[in-house]
């Protein structure tokens, strides 16, 4: 199914991307041609095979609750677009209403 | 002297700083002086510490000094792709989303360099956040290839390979999602290895797809690709999918460059039809050779390779549009408030960041994952794919079980001219066609320079492949291969690439 614009400004909404219109325009385009592309994997014989999220079989690594070394509090901050009183300091998360 | 040492193998520089008859300032200075004459042409770094560099040269010529027990590349320099996290040093991704941001704590790979007492030159281009064929996608300017400036160096690791090549550094680590370490090297004459998955620690390593990602060493030899691996593999309790077994004795592999015996595997996918005929060509030579050397060759059938691309092109952008959620203007890296809103939200924020942030080529994987890991769509895309990946899994160990290692062309071209596929999106991805089976199954794999193209004289590689956790057999193999190729040459490959005047090309 071919994607149209109204799908494209959904998705980029989804992903919290502002796009422009010109960029959704181009993305449009791309999208269609590398959709085209993988739909390919449509057609591999895969009835009754295992999906293989990861090429090692995982298991939960835990380790000994014990405290260790970490970032100080100046550290983890210190990228901060924005801080405050030893906090990142964020924009508005919750709506008026 | 100065061009001298560094056109130096990084194993004969370890071998002057252990007689004393080179000091490590000596050896970093000569590489920064290179760097500053000829990277105006080539770009490979984003960020050099002249300072930094110099003064872990002058800690390791002080060790020496006083008779410490050192590691056998203590005091040779290396260069660092720049997605991986240096304490004091940027670490961007290639990206202006985390421009000027600078690391609280090292990558466990970076760990491991300074306890080997090994410089860090700088920071290595890349195309922003490893998504590239070319290095065009950086955010900064793309890398060039010293052996024609208008052409790319390949991708991602574009920084690494041509730092690598241009001699303002004698190794360098890379990091191989789909090819972004084997795909370069065969492009500048290079040599790379993407170790198998889990082999080297992921710990700070900017993740782009975490089931693919891999770090690895890069070099101009199969030995000092080695020596390089041996530094920086092994189990990492920071990184939970680290492989917790002894690492494989690669270096060992490398000096014994022994194929007598060994029967490898032609993939019947990966050759031919789709091949430039100069790759084509040294590949077949190549093969030829190892046979000359004693090896015996099968050709391997893996018909699902086919679909190989598009499995890549589906896992890769939805791992990568979870990873990068991350960058949300909230903790670290850009913050831009939308225009004309007052009193923004947090979500309108995040959103009007990451348009500012990321390029075009991040936005369209991000998009495409979010696509495919959507309801109605996740079955068709994002489950078929992972189904399609056991398949390849599967034809790689069928083909394991009649051939010791694999062997196909690295990159199906020779390199491209900046901006001849900049467009084509499907086009750039067609590069990674023969590098990418290994990232989805996690087996490792090598890059080694085959020689020139006789249409266009320019470098062009051949891949090794071998099963999981048996990397040493890379190394048997590509060093085998490289002093055959090297005897035939009479000399390594890089000897015959042009000399670099200095200057500046923007």
């Amino acid at each position: 199914m071919a994607l149209t614009r109204d799908d494209v400004a959904h998705l980029a909404s989804l992903a919290r991307i502002d796009l422009s219109d010109a960029e959704q325009d181009k993305m449009l385009g791309e999208l269609g041609v590398i959709l085209d592309s993988v739909a390919l994997v449509q057609q591999a014989p895969t009835q009754g095979v295992e999906p293989m999220s990861h090429p090692l079989p995982l298991t939960n690594v835990t380790r000994p609750d014990v405290r260790r070394p970490s970032l100080t509090s100046a550290q983890a901050l210190s990228g901060a677009p924005a801080q405050e009183q030893q906090r990142f300091s964020v924009p508005r998360i919750l709506d008026e209403d | 002297m100065t061009t001298d040492l560094t056109r130096r193998s990084a194993a004969e520089m370890a071998s002057l700083l252990s007689t004393k008859e080179v000091s490590s300032v000596e050896l970093t200075q000569a590489h920064l002086d290179r760097t500053d004459a000829v990277d105006g042409l080539v770009h490979s770094y984003l960020h050099v510490d002249h300072e930094g560099a110099l003064a872990q040269a002058r800690a390791v010529d002080e060790r020496r000094a006083a008779g410490d027990d050192l590691h056998v590349l203590a005091g040779v320099p290396i260069a660092v792709k720049d997605i991986l996290t240096t304490i004091g040093l940027p670490t961007t991704a290639g990206s202006r989303i985390l421009e000027g941001w600078i690391p609280p704590y090292d990558a466990t790979v970076v760990t491991r360099l300074r306890e080997a007492g090994m410089p860090i030159l700088g920071k290595t281009n890349l195309d922003e956040f490893a998504m590239g064929s070319s290095t065009e996608h950086s955010a900064y300017g793309p890398s060039r290839n010293p052996w024609d400036l208008e052409r790319i160096p390949g991708g991602s690791g574009g920084g690494s390979s041509s730092v690598v090549a241009s001699f303002q550094a004698p190794l360098a680590i890379g990091t191989d999602t789909g090819g972004s370490i084997r795909q370069p090297a065969a492009l500048t004459g290079t040599v790379g290895t993407k170790p198998t998955y889990g082999g080297v620690s992921r710990y700070g390593l900017v993740a782009l797809a975490s089931s693919l990602d891999q770090a690895g060493p890069c070099a101009r030899s199969v030995l000092d690709t080695a020596l390089l691996h041996a530094v920086i593999a092994g189990h990492d309790p920071l990184d939970s999918t680290s492989i917790d077994a002894p690492v494989p004795a690669v270096v060992e592999a490398a000096r014994r460059a022994d194929v007598s015996g060994m029967i490898v595997g032609v993939i019947k996918q990966l050759t031919g039809e789709g091949y430039q005929a100069g790759v084509q060509t040294r590949f077949d030579e190549a093969v030829a050779l190892l046979v000359d050397r004693g090896a015996t060759v099968v050709e391997v059938d893996c018909p699902s390779f086919d679909y190989a691309l598009a499995t890549y092109y589906l896992i890769l952008p939805s791992e990568a549009s979870s990873n990068l959620a991350k960058f949300d203007a909230m903790r670290y890296g850009l913050r831009v408030p939308p225009a004309g809103v007052d009193a923004p939200s947090a979500e309108q924020v995040m959103a009007a960041s990451r348009d500012a942030g990321f390029g075009d080529e991040v936005k369209r994987r991000i998009i495409l994952g979010t696509y495919a890991l959507s309801s109605g769509y996740y079955a068709a895309y994002y489950g078929q794919a992972q189904k399609v990946r056991r398949l390849i899994a599967d034809d790689f160990a069928r083909a394991f079980a009649t051939a010791d290692v694999l062997l196909s062309p690295t990159a199906p071209t020779t390199a491209f001219k900046l901006g001849e596929k900049l467009d084509d999106p499907m086009a750039m991805y067609r590069g990674d066609v023969a590098t990418i089976p290994a990232n989805l199954a996690g087996v490792p794999g090598m890059s080694l320079p085959s020689g020139l193209a006789d249409e266009d004289g320019l470098p062009t590689g051949i891949q090794i492949l071998a099963p999981a956790t048996q990397d040493d057999r890379l190394y048997a193999v590509g060093a085998a291969l490289e002093a055959a190729l090297v005897a035939q040459w009479g000399a390594p490959l890089l000897t015959r690439a042009p000399e670099l005047t200095e200057g500046e090309l923007r």
